[in-house]
Order: C-alpha cells, then structure tokens, then sequence
C-alpha cells in the first residue's frame, strides 16, 4: 500500500482527498493490509471458504409486483428533473 | 497471407419475469419513465435486494437445456463502477459461482452442425437507461430498466467466422423463446450482444490481442460489424502495425467500428461478494421444477420435421424457428399429411399473415380447419386452387370446411361422365388448337386443361381432366 495504489484506489472511488486525509487514508490501508496479510498466515487448508459470515441460505421472492409507481414522492428528493427523467450533468459516450 | 478469426460472444437476455431481479417493481417495457423503479432500484439507503425465485428457476433452465454443469450454490458479487444509470454505484452480477457453467449451444451455418462451448452464464441486474437528446445540455436517467434480471451468457472462443457468430446468436434467441425465459425482442433490446475479436494466422495456436465489438443487436449488424472488425484488424496487421486491446463501438449508420473514449480505468470493477446477498441453494426442487420446464428444444424440432415428417432443412428451420410458427405446424400436420402442410404454411398461411401484419399465434384460421381443408385436397374433394379460395373465406369470415364446401358448391366435379362432356366441348370449340396439339405442339395440353377448369370454375380434378382431353385430343 503506497502513494501510488492510494491514487489509483481514490481515483476509482470518485474521491478527492485533502493531502492530510490522504495521509490518515494511507496509515489506516496500511494498518489494515498488515492485519489482512497476517490472516492470510492462518493455515486454512481442508477449511471450506465462508461466503458469508450468516449461516443463513438466500430467501427467494416470489416473481410478483408489489411495488406501485410512486415517481413524484422518489423525485421529489432529486435536484433536477423532467418529463419524468432525472438531470444529470452530460454524460459523454 | 491466410488469415483465421476467433470469436467469443457475451449475450444478454432479458428474463421474461413480471417484476425486477431484486424488488417487487414492475419489468414491462415500455412504461412512463421512472415509473417501474423502486427504493431497490433507485439503490435508496435502507434497502435490501431479495432475489426473484423465477428469475433464478429461468437462470437453471437454461442451464439444463445447453447441458451445463449446475453447482449446488451460486453467489453474487457487487461490480462497481460509476455511470449515472446506476444508481448504487455497483452492479449487482456473479462473478466467483455463477448460476451456469460449461454446456454447449450448437450452430448450424451452412451444412455442418457445429458444438460452440459456453463458459458460463451468469444472473445479473441490468442498468437504467440515459437519454442524450436535449435535455438543455444535461443527460436523462429513466431507471425504469433498472434491476431487470438479465442472463448473460458468455461463449468460448470457438467461433471462426461472422457468420457463424450470427448463427449462435440465432439459436441462442430461438432456444430463450423455446423456454420460455426471454421474448427475445431485438428492438425492445431483450438480447443484446458483444463481441470478442481477434484474428491471427491459420494454423497458430496462440490468441492474437482481441478487442471486444459492442451495441450488436440485430442478426444483420452482428455479422457486418464483426466481418468489418476482422478486415480492420487484417489491414492493421499487414501494414505492420498492432491490434490494441480496446472496446470498440459499431456505427450502424457507417457500417465501422471505432474506439471508446474514456475507458482507461472503467476495466477495474474491484468485484467483491455482495454482503446483503446470501449465497443462493439450488435444491433439488427447484432443479426438478426447471427441468420441467424444458421442452422439444429447437435442433431436435428441426431433425424430426426432417426425418419424420420428411420436411427439406430449410422447411424445418423455417417452421421451427418461432415456436408459435412450430405449435401450429404441428397441429395442423397431425390431422392432415406433413408435406403439404408444410407447404400451405410457408406459402398461402404465410402470405396472409404478412399482407395483415399478423402474428401465427393469432392466426384467424384455427388449425384444425386448415387440416381439414388440407385433408379435402387429399381426398380429392377439392382441388388446390378452389382450396385456396375456401382459405380467404375461412380467414375473412370463419367456418367450417366442409359446410363452407357444401353451401358454396365446390366439390370438384369428379363425375368422370359429366367432365367428359364438358372435355367434349372444349375440343370441338377449339378444333384449330386440337389439330395443332395432335400436329405434335404437345404443350398445348396445358391451354386445354385451363379451358375445362374455367368452364368448371375450378371444380374439376386437374388429374381426370388431363387424362380425359388426352383421350378426346388423340382419338377425336
């Protein structure tokens, strides 16, 4: 974990950090790539891998519309819409 | 120089399900923007994905039918990527267990039947939709798309021509109709398709670099703008240059490929396992319940038609195409005999279904008529041409054959006595033509044949008719 990955991850992320939060950012991956590498010495040979920490199968719904269109109450929290769309800046293909 | 080209394709079929892959919003096409997205869709905080059970039992029917491997378990992963049509900032995918793995499709193009291995097919959510009309600078989202359960279904490189790319996407979209999982819709962009391309020279074994074609979504498209990317790829190799791995966008309206801008970072969706997602257990239950579901696929439809019911290739891929076009087939070739019902059905069923813009599963004439009629022609009660016309009656008015034939006077004159004199008649009217045929102008006949049709509107047997002008020609 070094300067160069953190600018990579941040750029990916959409995030731009101050230089003192990147600071924090990069001892905090580090911190936590060395507690990752440390697990990674446990010897799990004939261990199945744990998908999930739940002990638990996905519950499956039944193929059924139970939502009604309600546009006007999720688009009254959007900055800027119309015809029924959402405005976003342009995007360019 | 003796180039090959390799292809892989990567195709997304739209599940047929009534509401999305993870919420209870509507799937239908075509509704008010914004309508048919949820909190689930829209990715609201607070929310959480439950997985459709149909979605997943159309994921295992498909496995079961291309004969794929199915794990007991199947997980889904977060693929994070940003795009303002994706509201969560992640798509939820498989990537680690998909649903489906190994199986085959085979093609046909040309003669030969060919086995194209599938990689993996796997359960996924599809983005909402962005409209770049004139939205005054800015960009619409309609999420309405957003969540709907999507298979993609990814090929192994085995493909070796455009159009044996064509050829697979085909079957693939006739199998999806078969089973039921997917309309199959192009324009409504149920199936939509991209394509790995790569060219290097025949005979060696390593891949060349490839470059993945996207927005192919029609048969026509998919086979120009492979056959264009691999003439481009050709020309840059042989003018000494290098193929570049990229993503290319095809041009309908220039018939090219050209790069996509902006697409440096986007290969890099850091997948992880979706922690609201549990993994999913395919129980034999819902094994059984997809197996069910299972039908004559199409390559067994299309052998059958042709060693049973003794139909040529193209008949059979022509009726077994859409398995409405193949249901109706069947049951008008149940009750009357296969050949000419194949006939009747690409010709006058054809013709009539194009001139109203019908679909065959509307079809005004039920297929039990149209056996019937057909059985009429067999027994000689009617001749081909008077059976056409009792078709336009039972596509414009209804009925019943035999009562149609009956009121209408149709039976074919088969009173050898009665069509006897008319044949009389028609050879003393034309004594000019008669000596002129025994004179040895032997195509003549045909002019006869056509006079005692029109003096018996049809009705008489064309077989009797013949053989009995023979007679009164030869012998006057």
């Amino acid at each position: 974990m070094n300067q160069e990955v953190l600018d990579k991850l941040t750029r990916l992320a959409q995030l731009a950090l101050a230089p003192e939060e990147a600071r924090l950012a990069l001892a905090d991956l580090r911190a936590i790539v060395t507690l990752i590498d440390e697990l990674q010495t446990v010897d799990t040979d004939g261990v199945a891998p744990l998908a999930h920490p739940l002990d638990m199968e996905q519950p499956l719904r039944a193929d059924a519309v139970t939502e009604q269109p309600a546009r006007e109450r999720y688009q009254a929290g959007a900055p800027l819409t119309r015809d029924g769309l959402y405005l976003v800046p342009k995007v360019v293909e | 120089m003796d180039w090959e080209s390799v292809i892989g394709l990567e195709v997304h079929i739209q599940l047929a399900t009534r509401s999305k892959i993870f919420s209870g919003a509507g799937a239908a096409f075509g509704a008010e923007p914004n309508t048919q997205a949820c909190g689930v869709d829209l990715g609201l905080p607070g929310t959480l994905p439950v997985l459709n059970r149909e979605a997943l039992r159309m994921a295992l029917t498909f496995g079961l039918a291309i004969e794929a491997e199915i794990a007991s378990e199947c997980r889904f992963d977060r693929k994070n990527y940003f795009y303002p049509d994706l509201p969560k900032g992640y798509q939820i995918s498989q990537f680690e267990a998909p649903v489906v793995k190994g199986g085959a499709i085979v093609i046909s193009a040309g003669e030969a039947e060919q086995r194209i291995g599938i990689t993996r097919a796997h359960l996924e959510e599809d983005a909402g939709k962005s409209l770049h009309e004139d939205y005054a600078g800015m960009t619409g989202i309609d999420l309405n798309r957003a969540g709907t359960p999507l298979l993609e279904v990814v090929s192994e490189p085995e493909l070796r021509s455009a159009a044996q790319a064509a050829a697979f996407f085909r079957e693939l979209r006739a199998l999806a109709r078969y089973l039921r999982i997917s309309d199959g819709n192009l324009n409504e962009g149920s199936m939509r398709c991209d394509a790995n391309v790569s060219v290097r020279r025949r005979g060696a074994t390593a891949l060349g670099e490839r470059t993945e074609v996207k927005n192919l979504n029609s048969f026509r498209f998919i086979e120009r703008a492979i056959r264009h990317e691999i003439a481009r790829q050709i020309d840059v190799l042989e003018g000494g240059g290098e193929v570049s791995r990229e993503t290319r966008l095809y041009d309908a309206e220039r018939d090219e490929t050209r790069p996509m801008r902006g697409k440096e970072l986007s290969d890099d969706y850091r997948y992880f396992p979706d922690p609201d997602l549990l993994p999913v257990r395919i129980t034999e239950a819902l094994l059984a319940e997809a197996r069910a579901q299972v039908p004559e696929l199409p390559r067994a439809k299309r052998r059958r038609y042709q060693e049973t019911l003794g139909l040529s290739a193209a008949e059979a891929w022509q009726l077994a195409e859409e398995p409405s076009m193949a249901a109706y087939f069947e049951a008008v070739a149940g009750a009357a005999p296969p050949r000419r019902a194949a006939h009747w059905m690409m010709d006058q069923v054809a013709a009539a279904l194009n001139r109203s813009g019908l679909d065959i599963a509307v079809c005004p004439v039920p297929a039990a008529q149209l056996a019937q009629l057909l059985q009429r022609i067999e027994d000689g009660v009617v001749s081909g041409k008077i059976a056409a016309t009792i078709f336009e009656v039972l596509w414009n008015e209804g009925g019943d054959v035999d009562a149609i034939i009956a009121e209408r006077g149709l039976r074919q004159l088969s009173d050898a006595d009665a069509l006897t004199g008319i044949v009389a008649q028609v050879v003393a009217a034309h004594p000019g033509q008669a000596q002129q045929f025994r004179d040895g102008k032997a195509k003549l006949l045909g002019f006869f044949v056509g006079q005692v049709m029109q003096a018996t509107a049809g009705k008489a047997d064309p077989k009797q008719a013949n053989a009995l002008l023979l007679k009164a020609l030869q012998d006057p």
